[in-house]
C-alpha cells in the first residue's frame, strides 16, 4: 500500500470550463480530497435585470455553448409560465425534437471525445482520427445527426434562433424532417456499434450512496416541465425548485453548491434513469441491461452508460415525433400571441447534464425585475467534491496505486459527470 | 500534400478559453463531414477542452472569451509571448460579447446579489485586444465553422484573408429572405458585418450584430430608419449594446 499520494490538477482537461482537483494522502490518511471550481463568474442573473422577454432566451442561451437549446427552452418556459401562456401542440413537439437533437449531440460529444480516450489510454480522441477512422466515423455521424436536428428545428445548434416566447418563429419544412427521419433510422446501427464499443471499456468499480434528482415522468420519459422527484422520496412542484436545490456559497468555489436531503445531490442522465427507467423505450432498456445498468445505480461512472442509453431513447423517440409533426395540418399554429404581464414563472428542463431551472419575475412592461438560474452542474459540484473524498479513501489503499493512477481515476470521476463548468458558474 | 504548387504548412495551434461559454471552440468539432480534413491541416498541441496533452510550442493561439478577472491577465500575457499569431476567436474575445452587459451594473451590488456576503473577484469585462495586441479577429456568436475553415486554409497556405466589407443584408438577400424590417422586427443587418451567411434572419430573427459593425456604418441613417419603424432610441441602443461590438460608435 502506498502511504503518500499527491494529486494536483490545475484546470482539468477534457471538460467544459475550469476546475481543479487536489488529493493529498499522508501516511495512509486522506488529508484532502477536493474538486473546486475556479471559473470566472459572469453574473447573468444581474445582466437579465431590465431586459425584455424577447431577448431573455437569447441572452441565457449564451450561458452555455453546449446546452444553449436547453437554456433557451427553460427561459421561454419560465416567461410563458409568468405570462400564463400555453404553446400550441406543434410548438411543444418541435421544442422536444430540438431538445432531443441537443441531447444526442451533447451525449455523443461527451462519450466519444471527452470520456472515451481514458478507456483506451489516449490523451485525446485526435489520434483516433487516423488510427481508428471507424470509431471517429461513428462519432461524426451521430453527432452530425444531433446537430442537423437542431439546425433544422431551432435554426442552429449553438445559440438557437427559432425558439421564442409563445412558440417558434417558423415551422421547418416537412421534407427536411423526413430526411432526418431516414438518418435517425440509419443511426440505430451506429448506436448499437457504440454499445459494442462501450462493452469493451472497463468502468472503475466504485459507488457512493447518492440522492438523485430529476423530473418525474408520468407517461413519458421526462424532458420539459413537470414534477420534481428524488430517489430519497422527495417530490416537489416545478415552482418549488428552490426547495429541491437549496443553493449556498462556498469559500473556495465560484460555483454554488446544492443539496436536498443529504450533504449533496446529483442530477443528469444517471439521475433521470434512476427515477424514470420504466418509461424508457424497450430498445433503450435492453441497452441498459446489456451494459449492466440497473436502477438505482450509485456508481457515478455509470453516468456514461446512462448517456448512451438515453441516446438510443431520444433517437427512436425523435422518429415518432417527426411522424407526428409531419402529420400535423399545414395551417396548424406554431406560436401564439404574447401579452406580457407582471408576475413570476419557472421553467424546468432536463438538459444533457441534468435538470435546469430558470425563474423570472416580470414587471407589466414585459421586462425582467429578478432572475434566478440553477444549473445542473451547480447541483452536481458538491456531489463530485464528496465523491472525490470517497474515491480517494476507496482506491488509495489498493495495491500498486500511484500518483498517476489516482490522478486518472479522479479525472475520470469528474469527466463522468460531463460537467459544464462555465455554465455552473454563469 | 501539395496544393496548386504550394506546400502547405501544418501550423501548431492552441486553443485557450477565458470568460465565456466555450461555444466557439466547440465549433472546431462541428461540421462533421470535413472534420478529419480540417484536423489534418493543423497540429493541435494545446486544447484543454478536448485533450490532456498540453504543449507550449504553438505558433497560432486562438483565444476564446473576454477578460474579467485579474488572474486572466498574466495568463493571457504568457500566451501572447509564446504565440507567433494571436487570434481572438468569437464575439466575447473580439468585443466582450453578452458579458459586456455586466459593465452597465454596479459590480459590488452584482456580487452581493449573486454571492451574498461571499463576493468573488471580478472586473469590468474587456475584449482581448484591450489587454494584449491581437493579430486577427474572428467574430461571431458563435463563430461560423465554415468561415473558420476558410481562414485556416488561408493561414496554412500563407495567403492573406479578407473579411467581407459589406453588411449582413447582402448575404440575407442572397438567401431570398423577406426583410425583417418588413416583418416589423428590428434588425442590425444594414450595419452589421457579413460573413455569417445571415443565419438569424433566415430563421426568422432580426440580426443582433454579433460580428460587430461593417466598416463605416451609417449609424445616423440607421437610427432614422429604426425610429420611422416605431422603435425608441432606448430600444435601438439596447440592440446595439447586445454583443458589445458597437460600443463607442457614434
Amino acid at each position: 500500500m502506498k502511504l503518500n499520494v499527491q494529486v494536483d490538477v490545475h484546470h482539468l482537461t477534457r471538460v467544459e470550463g475550469h476546475g481543479n482537483i487536489r488529493v493529498h494522502i499522508e501516511n495512509g490518511i486522506v488529508k484532502q480530497a477536493a474538486w473546486d471550481v475556479v471559473e470566472t463568474p459572469r453574473y447573468f442573473e444581474v445582466m437579465l435585470k431590465g431586459k425584455h422577454y424577447s431577448s431573455a432566451g437569447l441572452i441565457t442561451a449564451r450561458i452555455c455553448g453546449i446546452c444553449s437549446i436547453g437554456h433557451c427552452l427553460a427561459s421561454v418556459r419560465a416567461s410563458e409560465d409568468a405570462f400564463g401562456i400555453q404553446v400550441p401542440d406543434l410548438a411543444r413537439m418541435l421544442r422536444l425534437l430540438a431538445k432531443h437533437g441537443e441531447t444526442l449531440q451533447s451525449h455523443v460529444l461527451h462519450l466519444f471525445f471527452l470520456a472515451a480516450p481514458d478507456f483506451v489510454a489516449l490523451p485525446s480522441a485526435l489520434p483516433l482520427v487516423t488510427a481508428r477512422p471507424d470509431i471517429v466515423g461513428l462519432a461524426q455521424r451521430l453527432k452530425g445527426l444531433g446537430n442537423a436536428i437542431c439546425d433544422v428545428v431551432a435554426g442552429r445548434t449553438t445559440h438557437p434562433l427559432c425558439l421564442q416566447v409563445g412558440g417558434l418563429t417558423r415551422r421547418p419544412d416537412n421534407a427536411d424532417l423526413v430526411a432526418l427521419r431516414s438518418r435517425l433510422l440509419a443511426a440505430v446501427d451506429d448506436l448499437h456499434a457504440t454499445v459494442e464499443l462501450f462493452k469493451t471499456f472497463q468502468l472503475p468499480d466504485f459507488a457512493r450512496e447518492t440522492e438523485f434528482v430529476s423530473l418525474q415522468g408520468t407517461k413519458e420519459y421526462p424532458w420539459i416541465g413537470g414534477r420534481l422527484v428524488s430517489t430519497d422520496g422527495v417530490v416537489k412542484q416545478e415552482r418549488e425548485y428552490a426547495a429541491m436545490t437549496n443553493e449556498w456559497v462556498d469559500d473556495n468555489n465560484t460555483t454554488k453548491w446544492c443539496k436536498v436531503s443529504r450533504g449533496s445531490m446529483a442530477v443528469g442522465a444517471l439521475a433521470r434513469f434512476n427515477n424514470n427507467h420504466a418509461l424508457l423505450c424497450p430498445e433503450a432498456r435492453s441497452v441498459a441491461k446489456a451494459l449492466g445498468l440497473e436502477p438505482v445505480c450509485h456508481n457515478p461512472f455509470m453516468n456514461n452508460v446512462a448517456q448512451l442509453v438515453e441516446s438510443v431513447h431520444v433517437a427512436l423517440e425523435s422518429v415518432a415525433l417527426i411522424d407526428e409533426i409531419v402529420a400535423t395540418p399545414a395551417d396548424a399554429p406554431v406560436s401564439v400571441p404574447v401579452n406580457p404581464k407582471a408576475g413570476s414563472g419557472v421553467g424546468a428542463v432536463e438538459v444533457p447534464r441534468g435538470i435546469l431551472y430558470h425563474h423570472y419575475t416580470y414587471a407589466d412592461d414585459g421586462r425582467i425585475v429578478k432572475a434566478d438560474c440553477v444549473i445542473p452542474t451547480t447541483q452536481n459540484n458538491k456531489n463530485i467534491h464528496d465523491d472525490m473524498d470517497a474515491l480517494a479513501h476507496h482506491f488509495a489503499p489498493r495495491e500498486g496505486m500511484t500518483d498517476d493512477k489516482l490522478e486518472l481515476l479522479c479525472s475520470m470521476l469528474v469527466r463522468a459527470y460531463d460537467p459544464c463548468i462555465s455554465c455552473s458558474v454563469h | 500534400m501539395r496544393y496548386l504548387g504550394i506546400q502547405p504548412k501544418t501550423p501548431r495551434i492552441a486553443v485557450f478559453d477565458f470568460t465565456c461559454c466555450e461555444g466557439c471552440e466547440l465549433q472546431f468539432a462541428n461540421k462533421e463531414e470535413t472534420l478529419p480534413a480540417f484536423l489534418s491541416a493543423v497540429e493541435v498541441v494545446n486544447f484543454r477542452e478536448i485533450s490532456t496533452e498540453r504543449r507550449d510550442d504553438y505558433e497560432i493561439a486562438f483565444i476564446e472569451g473576454c477578460i474579467s478577472r485579474d488572474d486572466e491577465i498574466p495568463r493571457l500575457e504568457r500566451i501572447r509571448k509564446s504565440a507567433k499569431l494571436l487570434v481572438s476567436l468569437g464575439t466575447c474575445a473580439c468585443f466582450g460579447g453578452v458579458n459586456r452587459m455586466k459593465n452597465a451594473y454596479d459590480l459590488d451590488a452584482a456580487n452581493r446579489e449573486v454571492y451574498g456576503d461571499k463576493p468573488k473577484p471580478t472586473r469590468p469585462v474587456r475584449a482581448v485586444k484591450e489587454v494584449v495586441p491581437v493579430d486577427l479577429e474572428i467574430p461571431g456568436c458563435p463563430i461560423s465553422k465554415a468561415e473558420l475553415e476558410r481562414i485556416v486554409q488561408h493561414l496554412v497556405l500563407g495567403v492573406p484573408y479578407n473579411f467581407p466589407a459589406y453588411p449582413v443584408c447582402v448575404e440575407c438577400k442572397q438567401r431570398f429572405n423577406v426583410c425583417m424590417w418588413d416583418k416589423g422586427q428590428m434588425c442590425l443587418g444594414p450595419i452589421a458585418l457579413a460573413g455569417c451567411d445571415a443565419p438569424c434572419p433566415s430563421a426568422g430573427l432580426g440580426c443582433y450584430g454579433c460580428r460587430g459593425p461593417v466598416p463605416d456604418p451609417n449609424l445616423a441613417e440607421f437610427f432614422d430608419m429604426a425610429r420611422k419603424n416605431g422603435f425608441s432610441d432606448a430600444e435601438i441602443q439596447e440592440r446595439l449594446n447586445f454583443f458589445g461590438g458597437f460600443e463607442g460608435l457614434r
